[in-house]
């Protein structure tokens, strides 16, 4: 039995586009998904752009008794799976409910339903808070509601590590199919454009306060101050090789190497933990820097961090030897669903050979790096790596390849 | 001359849709009355959601254990009905 985990299936989430078809197509023809919040009044808040998910109505793709008990980031997490699972072409009802598990990333579970909750809570009191509030603004809360509504009782839970955490969930799906389970969905989707979640990520000083949504997120930038933050992310359908193959599925390709570390204390001097995480990563994939074709960045817009990410690249490749692309510069920053997206924005650039480009950002000249910057480039993509850092100190890395004889 | 439950079946649909939604598999404006909730597509918490709406709709307080041991409509019903002044259990 082959011990390789391969991706059958995309649902997609993202700002400039619903569905994987939507965003793929967008993000090469530079469509950007940053605009003013518009899901509440923000107009008192210091950070004022968002990368809002425009058009979804829950209504439209789930079942009415879903609908009182789910925060926005569930409904949409629903959906991407419902579509993950028709693009792999399972019907969850017909495999067996133990071959199938779900193991997501949260940031901050289902603020907008928990800000609603406690607002009753503190304005009427405690019996007018929702029952389904004992559940719907948990971190766990997605990965249970896609078990529930697809029948998957195989190894399911949620990691919770911000931005890198994407990343961490979906290498645990990989354990757990080394182990066994033939089916894992696994990714994340959050959202949190509401002022519980402002007031949360405004904490990190890592917001951007710009007023112009193409000046906002300039990440790798001399203008760097910053990321807008957006809401969505991707859910995958990740499988044991064979059991792919043996239900002749189309195959993406390959999660093929992962690694993660975590940042020494600030003040140890030693170095960040950027740089080890891809050499692991790379360890893990057998692979060597050479092999690979595009980086995804993890993309901070933080000064510190832009030069950690470039320095941690150009050490590990070369300077300016692999391209590099963040098409999240056209999503803002969708935390634990920035990495999924990545993820599947990697696989869509193997099947098609092009890399989605950076938009908005000039290079500085203090980054030694190939960024693909304003249009999509033309490439060969066999290997890809995707990288991811939360706040905190965890760097996440994720090597996929295509997958074949 | 039986007075009209001050809490009925229509009240208790309308609570239920609200609070906790309905199935596309079940039209609850059927008769519903002596049909099992979980039938019907509603889970404990739902029928805790739902207590505690009526509780605040009507102003009354229900019997925590009382309100578990409910499995229909009906039951729901004259439960509510008893805790309301003017209340007739059918």
């Amino acid at each position: 039995m082959s011990t390789a985990t391969v991706v059958t299936g995309l649902g997609v989430a993202a700002p400039n586009g619903l569905g994987a078809r939507a965003y793929w197509s967008a993000t090469l023809a530079r469509v950007s998904g940053i605009g003013p919040v518009t899901r509440f009044d923000a107009s008192s808040y210091p950070v004022r752009l968002a990368g809002e998910i425009k058009g979804f109505s829950a209504a439209d793709h789930l079942p009415n008794r879903l609908l009182p008990q789910t925060d926005r980031m569930t409904q949409l997490a629903l959906a991407s799976a419902d579509w993950a699972l028709a693009d792999a072409g399972i019907v969850p009802g017909t495999l067996p409910e133990y071959d199938m598990g779900v193991i997501t990333a949260s940031h901050s579970g289902g603020f907008e339903f928990g800000q609603n909750e406690l607002r009753a809570l503190w304005s009427k009191g405690g019996r007018y808070v929702s029952a389904y509030q004992s559940f719907a603004w948990f971190y766990a809360v997605n990965s249970g509601q896609i078990s529930i509504r697809n029948g998957m009782r195989g190894p399911s839970g949620v990691v919770v590590s911000d931005q890198a955490g994407g990343l961490d969930a979906m290498a645990q799906a990989r354990r757990q199919i080394r182990r066994g389970t033939p089916l894992v969905v696994s990714g994340a989707v959050d959202a949190s454009v509401c002022p519980w979640g402002w007031v949360a990520q405004l904490a990190s000083r890592r917001l951007s306060g710009g007023e112009e949504p193409t000046r906002a997120y300039l990440p790798f930038d001399d203008d760097a101050a910053g990321h807008v933050p957006g809401e969505g992310g991707a859910l995958l359908v990740l499988e044991n090789a064979d059991h792919a193959r043996s239900r002749g599925a189309r195959i993406y390709g390959e999660i093929a190497g992962y690694a993660a570390t975590f940042d020494p204390p600030p003040s140890s001097g030693r170095p960040p933990g950027t740089r080890r995480a891809i050499e692991s990563a790379l360890a893990n994939a057998g692979a060597t820097p050479g092999e690979v074709d595009v980086v995804f960045a993890d993309a901070a817009a933080i000064p510190d961090l832009d030069r950690i990410e470039a320095e941690a690249v150009s050490e590990v490749f070369g300077p300016r030897a692999v391209p590099v692309t963040a098409p999240k510069t056209m999503t803002g920053r969708l935390y634990s669903g920035a990495a999924p997206l990545d993820v599947a924005a990697a696989f869509l650039s193997v099947r098609d050979g092009v890399i989605p480009p950076t938009v908005n950002t000039s290079l500085s000249d203090r980054y030694d790096i190939d960024l693909v910057r304003d249009v999509p480039r033309e490439a060969p993509v066999r290997t890809a790596l995707v990288l991811a850092r939360g706040y905190g100190g965890f760097n996440s890395a994720l090597v996929v390849r295509a997958f074949g004889p | 001359m039986p007075t009209a439950s001050p809490f009925g079946v229509d009240d208790l649909r309308r609570i239920l849709r609200e609070g906790a939604g309905a199935d596309e598999a079940v039209d609850l404006d059927n008769d519903i009355l002596d049909r099992q909730f979980d039938e019907l597509g509603y889970e404990s918490i739902a029928l805790l959601e739902t207590g505690s709406r009526i509780e605040r709709e009507y102003g009354i307080r229900l019997d925590d254990e009382a309100l578990g041991e409910v499995r229909t409509p009906r039951a729901l019903i004259d439960l509510v009905n008893e805790q309301l002044p003017t209340g007739r259990t059918r």
